[in-house]
């Protein structure tokens, strides 16, 4: 039961991020980047697919859910072979998400080819536009935010800048590649910043959850809950992997879909 | 027991393939936005009451337990969406004038 207790306080905190998130993303709404846009690639494939990777992540999650149910069922039958069984699948399962996470980071931190500006006030960034079905970027054009001045105007969101006025942009601005805590490819860091918290946070608990689960299945392989005669120990930490999987579950549809 | 997960873990893939698909097709469709948000949220509602109450199996618990872990989060957390929702939009209408005291 205190199990429970920790989850519910844990939620708060994803809660409070998320919300934060929210918060921003509709604060800067007419700026933001479409996640669709910027989650485009899978491992060993040299096109975009928006979110194809993401996809499969969450699949990964919730199938290692799956597997964990399963194992706490076998417990409850005290078989022990099967618990096992089942674990070492929610294991690899939820070392397949961290490794795939740290892939998505790796991409994101590494940026794409073409790399967009930063302009000289080192916070506006100047993109190039990019036709959202295809994929392909528009030579010679690019989108700068307005509302740059701090001047309430009606306009809102992205003007194009084209010919004279963006070679005389790109002279001052420096080329930029990726996105890192100072500065993001992607349009506006602040979703940089929310991007590698919210993800980093609930990595860390895949993690830690993964490594929970490895000692309880050393546990279990050493015939602890034999002598004990239940397997309450798997169903614990069974808990605590499924809320990993809810959280993505939430993470994955405010950050990736909204 | 079993048939039970393989089908709830089914079900959620279907879901989330649903979802990407949906993203996929109207996320740039200006018209769909308030659909799109509202069902995505209405669906992600779905597939975490199928977790938390089969695969955490707090299905099975006792009702006052059910209603200890449950009612305190929606309540906190409907109040939380609903402060962020209404200040965002009345930031958002601001923003201009704080740009200069954040630098944004």
């Amino acid at each position: 039961m205190m199990m429970w207790f920790f989850l519910i306080s844990d939620a708060f905190t994803f809660s409070g991020l998320l919300t934060a998130y929210g918060f921003m993303r509709h604060k800067y709404e007419d700026i933001w980047p479409t996640a669709g846009d910027v989650f485009t690639h899978f491992p060993f494939y040299d096109g975009h697919i928006e979110l194809a990777y993401v996809a499969f992540m969450t699949f990964v999650l919730i199938a290692s859910s799956v597997t964990m149910v399963l194992a706490v069922e076998a417990g409850h039958r005290m078989n022990k072979k099967s618990v096992q069984f089942w674990m070492i699948l929610t294991i690899i399962g939820g070392a397949i998400f961290v490794g795939s996470q740290a892939w998505e980071w790796y991409h994101f931190i590494h940026g794409t080819k073409h790399g967009a500006y930063l302009l000289e006030d080192g916070v506006t960034v100047m993109r190039h536009k990019i036709d959202p079905h295809t994929h392909v970027i528009e030579e010679g054009t690019f989108l700068v935010p307005v509302n740059r001045n701090g001047e309430l105007t009606e306009e809102s969101g992205f003007r194009e800048v084209i010919g004279n006025e963006a070679v005389a942009m790109k002279a001052t601005a420096t080329h930029i590649h990726g996105a890192n805590l100072r500065h993001n490819e992607y349009g506006i860091p602040l979703f940089a910043d929310f991007f590698f918290f919210i993800t980093g946070f609930h990595g860390f608990h895949v993690f830690s959850g993964v490594c929970i689960n490895f000692i309880i299945f050393l546990m279990v392989v050493e015939g602890k809950f034999e002598k004990t005669g239940h397997y309450e120990m798997v169903e614990k930490s069974g808990l605590y992997w499924h809320f990993v999987d809810l959280v993505w579950v939430f993470v994955f549809t405010f950050f990736y879909l909204l | 027991m079993r048939k039970k997960f393989m089908m709830v873990l089914a079900l959620l893939s279907a879901v989330t393939i649903v979802e990407v698909a949906m993203g996929m097709i109207w996320s740039r469709d200006e018209s769909m936005a308030t659909f799109l948000k509202v069902s995505f949220i209405g669906l992600t509602l779905f597939k975490a009451g199928y977790i938390v109450m089969i695969f955490m199996h707090l299905g099975d618990e006792k009702k006052s337990f059910k209603m200890i872990i449950l009612l305190p989060y929606f309540i906190l957390i409907g109040y939380l969406i609903f402060i962020c929702l209404v200040e965002a939009l009345y930031v958002g209408g601001v923003r201009p004038g704080l740009e200069n005291y954040f630098g944004y």
